[in-house]
């Protein structure tokens, strides 16, 4: 495969999955009894545009197959056949083969050719169907004539009025050699006539089986769309008077023939019609560029060698005299303040909207639903929330898991539901919101809730420790316990058990936590906390001996100076604090990394409260140095992994600091 | 060892960076080095081995540097001003190697480079290429790339499971 073409043939790529998401975003909202031309016109927009795309790469495979979709499409939006939910589901059908075929061109993954071919004869069918249903008299053998077969008498023969149609265009003022370039070019989409102007321009009459945008777009190449006046009659009308015998293809007659003035006023009505078919730009498409990630992430480490910088000069800057360099210093504040403007609008561009992820899940909710015998009505909420690009492709898992299981699990059948006094159809929201530095995102069902007996129940019987007394948030914490699944009966969709845990395993792993509210009988809410990205880290520096490290302080909760009368040392169980009330396992920074103290008196070191989950563990240090934002980088692009340690960072002073990695330290396992 | 002597001697001349540790003076491959520094304190990493002095900032660049004076035990692992940090560029990943001195840049042709005898230095033969010799002086020519991906550093992930 060429270089410089398989650049273009991944902004294809990206593109048609976009468009192709785009499609399926707007089948899943239409409304299958009124649907808005606007609608219709934009799923035609997108599968006309793939189809573009993949003639232009050599794609006929894809081509031909969307060819076949927008002839259905097109007459849909045409309104010469009503849409239908069969309609609907072919399309979503559709969309799934060119996606399949779209996967086979660029990454080799495998193609299935009968269901391509039976997808295709469904939306054959369809657009066959209305054929017949139509109340214009057709043709049986209509589908049978070759679209680019020259057809010598189009009068006098009866034409297949699904099919062919006959476009007028009118060039304004081109040249012979665009004219005939246009000309053979036209050639090829079926039958053409030229026709010259008394003005000395040309106009073509061109018997076609191509819809309208398809001939624009072809002299779209050589004129100005916008000068060029294009319309369309229908084919096996009467021609007008002033059509000249056809010529052959490609020939331009000699004779000039006048045009009638009401034909002119005829063409100029019809290509009103015509205009207000044709799509209006979409505005959003010229609102953004598609750039490489590589590019943004240099861009992003660059800002932050540049926030580095600004803090070192800072740091210089504190040790001048305030009243001799007032300007100096002013300019100093100054670009803090720009810099850290910067660093905002440069994280910003990895930021992408929800609706990335909230956009793959109604069509996955009402194929699991219709699958299962359930209504689910399905609503999304703070889809323009924003998270790191890194981020949002990997919560996609957890929350497909969680979605279904609150299909399978949580919504009960209509008739439970209605002997349950609920509305027959349940209701999952699906929300995310900002709240401080993190995005908490929640899928909510009304379904039938968590069953505490059945939990511990199962609990028991996989042998794990539990008790009657234990509170609901305990017990709900169970079913993150691998190969835990209460499911009556296992089925394709979940309970195999195999869920949940890794659910809060990937969460965690984005720094991240998992809660469960549920009441039995109203339904659960699984709410998930990320942090917005992974790229800045709100820290605690903090100082044992000569070294400086970083805590992230999502996890310190409180911080205090241990008098000698609560520290305990008990056997086999290491040392412990006492805080208030609680007694917290207390780890010696100092002798986990060995390092030298400056206090080796606890009582004169401060001790850090540390939190993950819903545990807590007490953290030895000297000093508490200060609180800032680092930028995280990550250590094993050129070292490995290390105990203890989850990255590292630049501080002011140009030297390196270590991240703590809090869980692993609370695990032990340092 | 065989591999990387018969690719020495097929191949043209080939241009050595000379260092010395203790005593001896070693040559590696001028095309793995990208720039050398002198040294700066790293951030110590705790609980590694020894000859992993720590993590300097490369411009922006976390990378880790290895005393080979340690890891050899050779001479004493002084940190003077005239200790220096090469700065090598090993299968796209970037690591620093702590040397007493760096003397130059040699080129040796392939007649110059001779098998390394079995017991030389206190490096195994295995990251060996050979010994260059240029009139009087004798480079113990290192494998760098074996040596320095090789699961006795300890720099990678998969290094450090194994070990």
């Amino acid at each position: 495969m060429n270089d410089d073409l398989s650049q273009f043939y991944q902004v294809f790529f990206d593109e048609a999955a976009e468009l192709l998401a785009e499609k399926e975003r707007l089948l899943l909202g239409i409304d299958i009894e009124n649907p808005s031309s606007e609608e219709l016109n934009a799923i035609f927009r997108a599968a006309h545009s793939i189809k573009g795309g993949a003639a232009t790469f050599g794609f006929t495979d894809i081509s031909e197959f969307t060819h076949v979709l927008e002839s259905l499409l097109d007459k849909i939006r045409r309104g010469e056949m009503p849409l239908t939910a069969e309609h609907v589901d072919t399309f979503l059908a559709a969309k799934d083969v060119i996606a399949m075929l779209l996967g086979g061109h660029h990454v080799g993954s495998p193609v299935d050719r009968q269901q391509v071919a039976e997808v295709s004869q469904r939306l054959n069918a369809l657009a066959d169907e209305n054929g017949a249903s139509a109340p214009q008299p057709v043709a049986a053998a209509a589908a049978a004539v070759p679209a680019a077969e020259p057809v010598p008498e189009p009068v006098s023969q009866p034409l297949p009025a699904g099919t062919m149609r006959k476009i007028r265009i009118e060039l304004p003022e081109t040249s012979d050699k665009d004219i005939a370039g246009l000309t053979t070019e036209l050639g090829f989409l079926g039958t053409l006539d030229v026709l010259r102007q008394p003005d000395g321009r040309v106009a073509f009459s061109l018997l076609t089986d191509q819809s309208l945008q398809d001939v624009t777009a072809v002299c779209s190449f050589v004129v100005d769309e916008t000068k060029l006046k294009i319309s369309e009659s229908a084919a096996g009308e009467p021609a007008p008077a002033t059509e000249p015998e056809p010529a052959a293809v490609g020939v331009a007659p000699p004779s000039a023939p006048t045009v009638a003035p009401v034909a002119q006023v005829a063409a100029e009505v019809d290509r009103r019609v015509a205009k207000r078919d044709t799509p209006a730009p979409a505005s959003h498409e010229s609102s953004s560029i598609r750039v490489n990630i590589e590019k943004v992430d240099l861009l992003i480490n660059l800002v932050g060698e540049l926030v580095i910088t600004q803090a070192m000069i800072a740091q210089r800057g504190a040790d001048l005299d305030p009243v001799h360099h007032e300007a100096l210093l002013n300019n100093f504040a100054q670009l803090a303040r720009n810099t850290r403007d910067l660093q905002e609008s440069v994280m910003s561009i990895r930021m992408i909207q929800m609706d990335y992820v909230f956009s793959r899940f109604p069509r996955m909710v009402r194929e699991l639903a219709t699958k299962l015998g359930k209504k689910v009505d399905f609503i999304t909420q703070g889809a323009s929330t924003e998270l790191d690009k890194g981020l949002i492709e990997r919560i996609i898992d957890p929350l497909t898991h969680l979605v279904r299981n609150s299909i399978d699990h949580g919504i009960e059948s209509p008739e439970k539901r209605r002997q349950a006094g609920k509305a027959e159809a349940g209701r999952i929201v699906l929300s995310a919101s900002h709240q401080g530095g993190n995005i908490v995102i929640e899928v909510t069902d009304d379904g039938g809730g968590l069953h505490r007996d059945r939990i511990l129940d199962k609990a028991r019987q996989n042998g794990l420790p539990v008790s009657d007394s234990m509170t609901d948030e305990e017990v709900w914490q169970l079913i993150f316990m691998p190969g835990f699944s209460t499911a009556e009966a296992i089925t394709d969709i979940s309970g195999r058990g195999v869920g949940m845990d890794v659910v809060r395993r990937n969460i965690a792993d984005m720094g991240g936590t998992v809660e469960i509210r549920s009441v039995f009988g109203q339904g659960s809410t699984i709410r998930i906390s990320v942090p917005l990205t992974l790229a800045i880290l709100d820290g605690m520096s903090v100082k044992v001996g000569e070294e400086v490290y970083i805590v992230p302080l999502a996890y310190v909760v409180e911080s205090l100076q241990p008098s000698a009368g609560d520290l305990k040392e008990v056997a086999g169980q290491g040392r412990l604090i006492k805080v208030r009330d609680d007694y917290l396992p207390l780890v010696y920074l100092y002798e986990l990394f060995s390092i030298e103290p400056h206090f080796a008196d606890p009582t004169e070191s401060i001790v850090l409260v540390l939190g993950v989950d819903d545990r807590k563990f007490a953290l030895l240090v000297d000093t508490l140095v200060g609180q800032q934002q680092v930028v995280v980088k990550n250590l094993e692009t050129n070292f490995r992994k290390v105990p203890g340690i989850s990255g590292a960072t630049i501080l002011g002073d140009g030297g390196v600091s270590l991240i703590l990695d809090v869980s692993a330290l609370m695990r032990g396992t340092v | 060892m065989e591999n990387g002597l018969n690719q020495i001697v097929s191949s043209d001349n080939r241009e050595f960076l000379a260092f010395t540790l203790g005593a001896e003076e070693y040559g590696i491959d001028i095309l793995r080095v990208q720039e050398i520094r002198g040294y700066e304190p790293p951030t110590r990493i705790a609980n590694v081995q020894n000859f992993i002095k720590g993590v300097i900032n490369l411009r922006g660049l976390i990378v880790p540097v290895v005393d080979l004076r340690l890891k050899f035990s050779l001479g004493q692992a002084e940190y003077t001003d005239l200790t220096v940090v090469i700065i090598l560029n090993i299968l796209g990943r970037v690591v620093g190697i702590v040397v007493d001195s760096v003397s130059d840049v040699t080129t040796l042709t392939p007649e110059q480079i001779k098998p390394a005898p079995a017991v030389s230095s206190s490096l195994d033969t295995d990251y060996l290429l050979g010994l260059g010799t240029i009139d009087e002086r004798m480079l113990i020519l290192v494998d760098i790339e074996k040596l320095m991906s090789s699961e006795e550093m300890g720099l990678t992930d998969t290094a450090a499971y194994n070990a």
